[in-house]
């Protein structure tokens, strides 16, 4: 790609290196463009600079001038310009012509070793129980700067261990460093100042405002962002130590925002959902409901064989009994705006075989503004990419439904879509054989003539289309349930022997295929596509009144054309 | 190759005779059947375990009963052959222990993986797992040769505690030090 031209970029020196960077740009950031690790507790690059923790104290200097003739002065002994050395923060330290940080002089050194022996007199000797541990920034730099005994001989400060801050978050108070991260995350992102600190000194203690509770639904995101461990998360605490769990990069299903997640399981469990940085969709945070998403993989709904007229059969079986079903004609396809871009093309194939309709079910809730947005099904633009569908869907299968009245449609395949609660009801599936893919069982799967038991987000890959266009990859995190088999192999199957071409039934090799017959993915590989999504061109669709209201990151295109009007 | 040819000596009259050797083999023998004998009656008769000697590696308790494990898991992350297995869990605020938020909830070490390394009770900083006495494990089945939590702290006991951690905890609750 081209860079842009730059403008407003500032040289600075880093350990005698000299770097541009843009203008406001602090000096943890400058040196972490050159690899240089500064150290820090308090910083965060999403939030606002307190500077209270002191830890990225580093030597920051400023060529001397002589006052007089306000030429540089220069060494002798080096020959070079004398620069004044001063101890100054990083984080709080903007980019400023000619300036000079040191990082690893003797005197930084001291700096962050003497942080850290204040930082360390009161906190508990926890990593044994701690969840952070492992992650925790404050035994990193514990490592590098931590004396290995204590000089205090006084007694540790004792603290409430165990305060529930809200519904999900628990506070241990005592391994608090008092870096405010979470209170400043609360007022600036999550706009719910619930939580400040009270005390004073070695007494101070973070608390919730008397009578409210943390209790939003980005409360977690200070789990996150918690240096140590003093906020952790009720549902993942003593669950497991982080060192075991392997890391899968996910998308969020819970919405079309398609937050970018880090699954974390371990022996094919999964244990916790956290935030992956993506600056164009959710920087670094991601809402408490999507963190719960994983608790559906074990549930005691999910469908683990595939069933024909009520009774459990082999899968080749029920395929089988699928394709005479579907054989005979008279068919509608549900397809399902949870299925990542490769089924939905797939189901796309297997219409266009039967030559039968395709529609959606449309799944809305009200958008938070920020990583929830209004459209609750993560993939309905995949939908529409891949051609599946043209118009954008309803609640409602009102039009299935009267064409199951007339006759017309005598059987449908419902990838995942509860019917019965789309306004076909009960009586009308009577009259119809619903051949049912799907992860759990509703009332349409009880009454389906046959269901293929398919795997939830974290036991497949593919690719989603958020709302933004972007198509983002989410990958296998855990091998799929015993039973259940995956959604492209059983789709691809459907769709040859309804007489569709032979298409691969994994990602990869049916990207071949989806680069050459969706035109707005024509250029773009599974392998190639980058951790942070590709944007496609949404000019084809510019003209639907999507659902989404705006939030982080997205403005609606109706608003955009909107706003000059107001103005 | 060159070779050497080496002139073989002509054996003595007592070389000949063989009874210089059948007697020094008869002093070593008659040495043995009168001294202490060098193998025991083991099943009845057990040798003596020196310090140090590893053992099963079993859970010990502190001397007020306190289980000591905190579930940190770190000797199932060390076990080299993965013997160790472990389900962390909390221990309820008013279990009656001050100051312990986390106790396994299932403790198992696979007997037929165990290698007798030690490494569990190096790593272990909560001294709450020691490789003991215990050398002889038999067993009908596999899931026999597994020892859960109860059998651990049953091999493993009581054993002295320099440190009380806990207690030290609660003194400084009660004490002056402490704000809440």
């Amino acid at each position: 790609m081209i860079q842009p031209a730059a403008t407003d970029l500032i040289t600075v020196n880093v350990d005698g290196r000299e770097i541009a960077v843009p203008k406001g740009t602090n000096m943890i950031e400058a040196a972490r463009r050159l690899g240089t690790d500064i150290p820090h507790y308090c910083y965060h690059p999403k939030l606002a600079v307190v500077g209270n923790c002191r830890m990225c104290l580093v030597e920051l200097g400023m060529a001397a001038v002589d006052p007089a003739t306000k030429a540089p002065v220069m060494d002798p002994a080096t020959g070079r310009p004398k620069i004044n050395w001063r101890p100054g923060i990083a984080c709080a330290a903007n980019a400023s012509a000619g300036l000079h940080v040191r990082t690893t002089s003797p005197l930084v050194k001291d700096f962050r070793e003497g942080v850290m022996e204040f930082l360390l007199i009161n906190h508990p000797l926890d990593c044994p129980i701690c969840d952070q541990a492992g992650e925790c920034k404050l035994q990193e730099q514990a490592t590098g700067y931590g004396r290995g005994y204590s000089r205090y001989i006084e007694q540790k400060n004792v603290k409430p261990k165990r305060t529930q801050l809200g519904p999900r978050v628990t506070l241990d108070d005592e391994r608090c460093i008092l870096c405010s991260r979470c209170i400043r995350f609360c007022k600036d992102v999550a706009k719910d100042d619930v939580l400040g600190f009270t005390d004073r000194g070695s007494y101070s203690t973070l608390s919730c405002y008397p009578g409210r509770k943390l209790e939003n639904n980005y409360s977690l995101n200070t789990v996150d962002i918690c240096p140590v461990g003093a906020l952790t998360s009720t549902d993942f605490r003593f669950k497991m130590r982080v060192w075991f769990l392997k890391q899968t990069s996910s998308i969020d299903t819970e919405s079309s925002v398609g937050a970018n997640t880090v699954v974390w399981s371990r022996e094919g469990a999964v244990y916790r959902i956290t935030p992956r940085q993506n600056d164009a969709v959710n920087d670094t945070w991601m809402a408490d409901s999507g963190r719960l998403l994983y608790k559906a993989i074990r549930s005691a709904e999910r469908l683990d064989a595939a069933r024909v007229d009520g009774s459990s059969s082999a899968l080749d079986f029920a395929l089988a009994a699928a394709a005479g079903i579907l054989a005979k004609g008279g068919v509608g396809v549900v397809g399902s705006g949870r299925s990542s871009v490769e089924e939905l093309f797939l189901t796309a194939k297997l219409a266009k075989a039967l030559k039968a309709p395709a529609w959606l079910v449309s799944r809305t809730g009200e958008g938070d503004g920020l990583l929830v947005s209004a459209d609750r099904n993560p993939n309905v633009r995949g939908a529409l990419v891949t051609g599946l569908i043209s118009s954008l869907p309803s609640a409602r299968l009102d039009e299935l439904a009267a064409r199951i009245d007339a006759g017309e449609i005598r059987s449908v395949v419902s990838v995942g879509e509860d019917l019965a609660a789309a306004g076909i009801g009960a009586k009308r599936l009577a009259k119809v054989s619903v051949v049912y893919l799907g992860t759990h069982s509703n009332p349409t799967s009880a009454c389906a003539r046959v269901v293929l038991p398919t795997l939830t987000v974290f036991e497949k890959s593919g690719t989603l289309v958020n709302q933004q266009f972007r198509i983002q990859k989410f990958a296998r995190a855990v091998p799929g349930l015993t039973g259940a088999a995956d959604d492209l192999l059983v789709l691809s199957r459907l769709v040859s022997a309804a007489g569709g071409p032979g298409l691969g039934a994994d990602a990869p090799s049916l990207w071949a295929s989806i680069s050459q017959e969706v035109p707005a993915l024509a250029t773009m590989s599974y392998d190639d596509m980058p951790a942070t999504g590709l944007l496609l061109d949404a000019a084809p669709w510019s003209q639907l009144a999507f659902a989404e209201g705006p939030s982080l990151h997205y403005q609606p295109a109706q608003a955009q054309k909107e706003a000059p009007a107001r103005g | 190759m060159a070779v050497i040819k080496v002139e073989r000596k002509p054996l003595s009259l007592a070389e000949r005779s063989y009874m210089p050797g059948i007697l020094a083999g008869m002093r070593i023998t008659i040495r043995h059947l009168l001294g202490r004998p060098d193998t025991m009656e083991y099943p009845e008769e057990r040798p003596a375990i020196p310090p140090g000697y590893r053992g099963a590696p079993t859970l010990v308790k502190d001397p007020h009963g306190r289980e000591k494990c905190v579930s940190c898991q770190l000797c199932e992350f060390v076990c080299p052959p993965k013997a160790i297995r472990i389900t962390p869990g909390t221990v309820p605020e008013g279990a009656g222990v001050d100051h312990v938020e986390k106790a396994p909830q299932a403790f198992d070490i696979d007997m037929l993986r165990c290698i007798y390394c030690g490494l569990c009770e190096e790593v272990c900083p909560e001294e709450a797992i020691f490789l003991l006495n215990q050398y002889s494990m038999t067993g009908y089945s596999r899931s026999e040769m597994v020892n859960h939590k109860d059998r651990l702290y049953e091999m493993g006991g009581t054993l002295p505690d320099r440190h009380f951690k806990w207690d030290v905890k609660k003194a400084a609750e009660l004490g002056a030090g402490g704000q809440h």
